[in-house]
């Protein structure tokens, strides 16, 4: 059984027993705290077999302590102070610095005080197996144990409280080894007061303590070298600690909101979306219609605490003022690890002034010798339109926690670290921190002061284990803003009552279904879709005609017949946009009956369908075409393989084949229509996950999509049928039309491609049309690298504006086309199932051709706005979704395949920075960085960086933008946050792994 | 910054320079005060709570009487200044009055109140100053106040505070202690090793509870011993007092009964 006692206190000496402080809390209120303290003498000095002390655990200060020291010629010990371990922490922590430390409780208990992080690092320090530290408990012990004395401050206080321990130590030592007669004195041990600051040091000596500054005492060292590379310049002249300033603003006021609309109104003022630079921390960008380039925003204080997403206003500096953006990677996490969480009142302090310094280099950086055409204008933010601030998926930081005791009730001020790269770390309070770690959790803002560096947030719920399935895929589908609820029971009531059992009636003239209804069953119908797909809306037939003419037709599933406007079901489509395709999950825009059974254009049996008939001349010339509603029974269900494999069987003649094979040199002809109209060929990184099974979804491995003849086939009939009805609803409805277009992106976003193109390859690309740019994109080769078009199509790609749904009456008869695709008009009718505009598409169609009124929501134009909008938004939302969900199957992929999660890829540089390059991994469709340690050369006019090679022998490589190179690619765990993360290492030509 | 203060260091020191299983000091006072019949006032550390005991007497209100035993009345009072904040709590604050109820129901069982039918013995607390352990100081006060008032009990009852942290049990919490840990309070009978109450306000698990029920029970001994001696130090007093002037009255009841029980307990 423990021993328990009473601890007695003497009540005399309660100057030095007791404590009393006065504490304002955040209402303002003065509160009183008395504490006590309990002094012992059973605290152990630590100096191993000391005749002294007895302590449960081994002492770990060897007896004589170190005299590896040049100028210090006795055995001695370090005493450090507390700016020693604030400012000079990588040196303690270097094993180089063997010296035996006595570390003191006063010290250890400011770290703490001042920063979180550094105090970790401070505790990993203390049980390192490398280095013998000691932790004196001076504070506990009687004889040194200090009290603030009247008009000190709690800095000298505890210099005085250091000075003091040193002092005891030295006599402790001496006590502890009484000289024996008749012996020579044995050479004396002494702990030696290590701080930098000089009027400590001067007190010291004059009490007789040895004092010495941290660069004496590593000049005096065996690696004195090295070691003196890791002492921080701003540990020369340290100011003694400020006392707690009040607050102060580290951002600007915004602007009254009054001020900024005039401002706005007047064009002083440009509005915009605030987007943040994934890459740099620091940086961000507005994108306004006054200017061709976005406003660069520089700095902190000039993005002025906007979060990506806001809708702010910005002032633009004069143009002398310009500026390039930066060239560096700047990555907030590793830049402030030692920031503080909890840094309200001490804003500004020492710590953190070299992170803010370096900060300062970095945005000051960009002003140097750069091209006056990469400038762009500058500015900064002066008022807040409107925040778009929604729920964010986090992690805690690790190193922001105070205390990681799982059974901790206190109230903790936390880090927490948004998955996405594009926001700032959000600073929360929580009483449940421990047991968060780990844990994917969600995360509002609530606000952001101007006198705090960092947002403030709430926990909203955890999402689970980090890692974990499902908490992946719920984190990302909040992350995207995908609605994922199960259709509740208004939804469900609208599908027909008869459920799956639902069939198309049989034909008979009286019967409502069949009423203007053409009646296609005998049509020789089959649809061609990816392997597994169940929810199938189109489908294709073709046969000549006696006058020498093809008929093809285009049939879609009908949905319009079942999702009807103004009905529950229809509302919860247009809010969700889209179908959301995950690698393991598929979130429905429709209820599953509808787009997996009833809808879907199953082979064998009898659908409803909106079909698009054409008459095309042998040259795939459209000589008419017809819309209708029919029933159709589709004859087979291929997959683009089986299809493939169907039409180059010679044995096969059957009616089903000759009429792929007549789709198939349809769709031939028509695209080499559509690209001498000068359609682009654009390249995606596409990539296909292959899943174990169905039920434990554990991806095996990663390839690349492959593209068969088969899909450019029913591609080329969509793009028609798309056409066709374009041009038909715009006929019919020219103010309301549902439409999709792609605008030409603007010159200048090519400019960097084309740049980089001719400075590295000697290439051109001509953007002033799509047909320019087709052609000239096609001579883009590398007749060693066949990869390397591919690439340049990828990068062509990022330069262009994504295609988006609009209002035929909302925009000008000439902003109509689409870009990529050459057409002059174009809409989106072929997949109801999956994508709500083309759900308004149909019934725009149905009432074109009288079949049915058109529903009066969709003669409104602001109506058709408002929910093209929405669709817009959630497409691109999920398409990222999507892009997520495959990167992080290929995270998972990567671990199974190599052994300890270690690849090694080809991969293409894609972008240089002043400290890493990007790079491109073609085969697993993903992009990294790489990032250097090391001083490298970078030379930004010809996008290269000079790699000094590792082995010493002074030889260097350069790498530039578009070479090969071969990445070691690996999945690790960021230690704070754990989330996994991708990590590049270069192999060719040089090895970065030390770089 | 208070919240920047370690429960548990490294080391195995407390924020205040205690260890895992140590009590914090403990100061008995159990001179006479006033009218009433007995009285003690402890500190535990920076705890301080003042016990008064009247009776048994007749009861105030006459419908309340039992007609078996006595009516055991608990009032508490808690002076505004006995925290940093300054708050005053009126009488019928609900923390208060659970705190009475608690002490009350802690001592019903133990005090022999059938000894006295129809009377009713009132226990007034005045808690003067707090830092952590309230209730158990509030329970060792009104502990040795019975004793001195001459109430006969079947035994002492001691209380503690015992918190985990991690996987380390506390004794004897701080008011920074109780805010950031889970902690019971276990009232126990030294002597028969038996438990009168235990009181938890935070969620504790249950693998824990056990071996916390086990620690607080050992602390009870430890202050047992305290208050016995205590207890003995003011008897030796009066038996001396009592030696001095040696008129043996009625008075002297009271005290004899007193000095027996605490034979007793040496047996």
């Amino acid at each position: 059984m423990v021993e328990i006692t009473i601890r007695k206190r003497p009540r005399e000496d309660a100057a030095v027993t007791q404590r009393k402080f006065f504490k304002k809390t955040a209402r303002g209120k003065v509160i009183k705290v008395l504490r006590e303290r309990y002094l012992r003498d059973d605290v152990s000095c630590g100096i191993q077999r000391c005749g002294l002390c007895t302590s449960d655990v081994e002492a770990t200060l060897p007896p004589l302590g170190t005299q590896d020291h040049k100028t210090l010629l006795f055995g001695h010990y370090v005493v450090p102070d507390t700016n020693v371990f604030l400012a000079q922490m990588d040196l303690m922590e270097s094993p180089l610095f063997t010296t035996p430390i006595i570390l003191l409780q006063t010290v250890m208990e400011e770290v703490r005080h001042r920063s979180l992080p550094l105090f970790n690092r401070l505790k990993a320090l203390v049980n390192a197996d490398d280095k013998r530290v000691w932790v004196f408990y001076n504070e506990y012990r009687s004889e040194t144990a200090v009290v603030r004395e009247e008009g000190e401050s709690p800095n000298d206080r505890n210099d005085r409280g250091i000075r003091k321990a040193t002092a005891w130590y030295n006599t402790h030592i001496s006590l502890a080894r009484p000289p024996v007669r008749n012996q020579s004195k044995p050479p004396v041990t002494t702990a030696v007061l290590l701080t930098d600051d000089v009027a400590n040091r001067q007190r010291a000596e004059a009490e007789g303590i040895k004092a010495i500054s941290v660069r004496r005492y590593i000049e005096g060292l065996k690696e004195s070298n090295q070691l003196l590379d890791l002492l921080s310049a701003m540990g020369e002249d340290i100011e003694p600690t400020r006392a707690a300033a009040p607050r102060h603003a580290l951002y600007p006021e915004y602007l009254p909101s009054a001020t900024v609309l005039a401002g706005i109104k007047a064009s002083q003022l440009h509005q915009g979306h605030f987007n943040a630079n994934q890459y740099n921390y620091l940086e961000g960008s507005v994108n306004v219609p006054a200017f061709e380039k976005p406003v660069l925003l520089l700095g902190r204080e000039n993005m002025n605490r906007a979060i990506n997403g806001d809708i702010v206003a910005v002032e633009v500096f004069p143009e002398s003022e310009w500026k390039a953006p930066g060239d560096e990677v700047v990555d907030q996490e590793t830049m402030l690890k030692n920031d503080d969480a909890e840094d309200s009142e001490e804003d500004e302090r020492d710590d953190d002034a070299a992170a803010k310094a370096e900060e300062r280099r970095i945005v000051q950086a960009q002003n140097a010798k750069r091209l006056a055409a990469e400038k762009q204008p500058t500015g900064r933010i002066v008022g807040m339109v409107k925040r778009n601030w929604r729920s964010y998926v986090c992690h805690i930081d690790r190193t922001s926690l105070q205390s990681s005791n799982p059974t901790s009730l206190s109230q903790q001020t936390v880090f927490a670290t948004p998955v996405s790269r594009l926001l700032p770390r959000i600073r929360l309070r929580t009483r449940q921190a421990p047991t968060l770690i780990g844990q994917k959790i969600l995360v509002t803002i609530d606000r952001w002061d101007n006198t705090s560096r960092y947002p403030e947030g709430h926990f909203v719920r955890a999402l689970g284990k980090v890692e974990s399935k499902e908490a992946e895929q719920e984190s990302l589908l909040l992350e995207f803003d995908v609605p994922f609820r199960p259709f509740g029971k208004a939804i469900l009531d609208c599908l027909p009552k008869e459920g799956d059992k639902w069939v198309v009636p049989p034909k008979s003239d009286d019967n409502p279904e069949w009423k203007d209804r053409t009646d296609l069953r005998d049509l020789l119908i089959c649809s061609i879709d990816p392997p597994g797909c169940q929810d199938i809306d189109d489908a294709l037939h073709a046969r000549p005609l006696p006058n020498g003419n093809i008929e093809a037709g285009v049939h879609i599933a009908d949905v319009s017949r079942f999702v009807l406007a103004d009905t529950p079901m229809d509302s919860e489509a247009a809010s969700r946009g889209t179908t959301v395709y995950l690698v393991d999950k598929r979130i429905d825009m429709l209820p599953e009956l509808l787009g997996t059974n009833l809808c879907s254009l199953r082979p064998h049996v009898e659908r409803l369908a909106f079909s698009v008939i054409w008459e095309l001349s042998p040259e795939a010339e459209i000589v008419g075409v017809r819309f209708m509603k029919s029933v159709i029974a589709s004859k087979e269900a291929f997959t683009y393989e089986a299809a493939q494999l169907r039409k180059d069987d010679p044995n096969m003649n059957d009616d089903l084949t000759k009429s792929i094979r007549l789709l198939n040199s349809l769709a031939i002809k028509l695209k080499e229509g559509r690209m001498k109209a000068g359609a682009l060929n654009l390249a995606s990184p596409e990539v296909k996950i292959h899943l174990d099974s169905a039920e434990s979804s554990d991806p095996v491995d990663v390839e690349q999509k492959q593209l068969l003849e088969t899909n450019s086939l029913v591609e080329e009939f969509m793009l028609l049928a798309n056409i066709s009805v374009a041009r038909k609803i715009q006929e019919t409805f020219p103010q309301t039309a549902v439409l999709r277009r792609h605008m030409p992106p603007p010159p200048v976003n090519f400019d960097k491609l084309k740049d980089v193109l001719l400075k590295r390859k000697g290439l051109s690309v001509d953007v002033s049309s799509s047909a320019n740019l087709a052609a000239s994109l096609d001579k883009c080769i590398d007749p060693s690298e066949p990869a390397f078009n591919t690439l340049v199509r990828i990068m062509a790609t990022r330069c262009m504006l994504s295609a988006e749904y609009f209002c035929s009456g909302s925009v000008g008869r000439d902003t109509f086309g689409h870009y990529g695709l050459a057409s002059p008009i174009y809409t989106h009718f072929t997949s109801p199932i999956r994508r709500y505009a083309d759900v308004l598409a149909h019934r725009q169609l149905a009432a074109a051709i009288s079949y049915s009124p058109l529903h009066p929501s969709l003669h409104s134009k602001s109506y058709v706005e408002r929910v093209l909008d929405t669709v817009n938004r959630r497409h691109r939302m999920a398409q990222m979704a999507s892009r997520a969900s495959v990167e992080f199957y290929v995270g998972l992929a990567l671990k199974a395949r190599g052994k300890a999660g270690v690849v090694t890829e080809d991969a293409f540089v894609i972008r240089t920075f002043r400290n890493g390059i990007n790079v491109f991994v073609s085969k697993l469709g993903i992009e990294g960085l790489v990032m250097f340690k090391r001083e490298i050369q970078f030379d930004a006019e010809n996008y290269c960086v000079t790699v000094p090679n590792p082995d010493g022998s002074g030889r260097t490589s350069t790498i530039s933008v578009f070479d090969k190179v071969k990445v070691q690619i690996e999945v690790e765990k960021d230690p704070n946050t754990q989330r996994g993360k991708v990590k590049m290492t270069l192999l060719e030509p040089v090895n970065s792994s030390t770089l | 910054m208070s919240s920047r203060v370690e429960i548990l260091n490294d080391g195995g020191y407390r924020s205040d320079g205690r260890r895992q299983y140590e009590l914090r000091d403990i100061t008995i006072d159990l001179s006479p005060r006033g009218t009433a019949d007995g009285s003690a006032m402890i500190t535990h550390g920076l705890t301080e709570v003042m016990v008064d005991v009247f009776g048994p007497r007749e009861a105030k209100l006459r419908g309340q009487t039992l007609h078996d035993r006595a009516l055991l009345t608990v009032e508490v009072g808690i002076v505004p200044f006995s925290t940093g904040e300054r708050r005053k709590r009126n009488r019928g604050d609900k923390r208060i009055l659970e705190l009475a109820a608690t002490i009350k129901q802690t001592f019903e069982p133990i005090v022999q109140t059938n000894l006295y039918p129809r009377s009713e013995i009132s226990i007034f607390v005045s808690v003067l100053q707090q830092d952590g352990g309230l209730l158990p100081a509030s329970i060792n006060a009104t502990t040795l106040a019975l004793l001195t008032a001459g109430i006969p009990m079947t035994d002492y009852v001691t209380a503690i505070t015992c918190g985990v942290h991690s996987t380390a049990p506390l004794l004897d919490l701080t008011t920074l202690e109780e805010n950031d840990l889970p902690h019971l309070t276990v009232a126990s009978l030294p002597r028969t090793f038996k438990v009168t109450l235990v009181a938890m306000e935070t969620r504790l698990h249950v693998e824990r509870v056990s071996e916390c029920m086990k620690i607080a029970g050992e602390a009870g001994k430890v202050l047992h011993q305290e208050m016995k001696r205590a207890v003995e130090a003011r008897t030796k007093r009066l038996v001396q007092a009592m030696d001095m002037a040696p008129r043996i009255g009625g008075v002297g009841g009271g005290v004899d009964r007193d000095v027996d029980m605490d034979e007793d307990n040496q047996t």
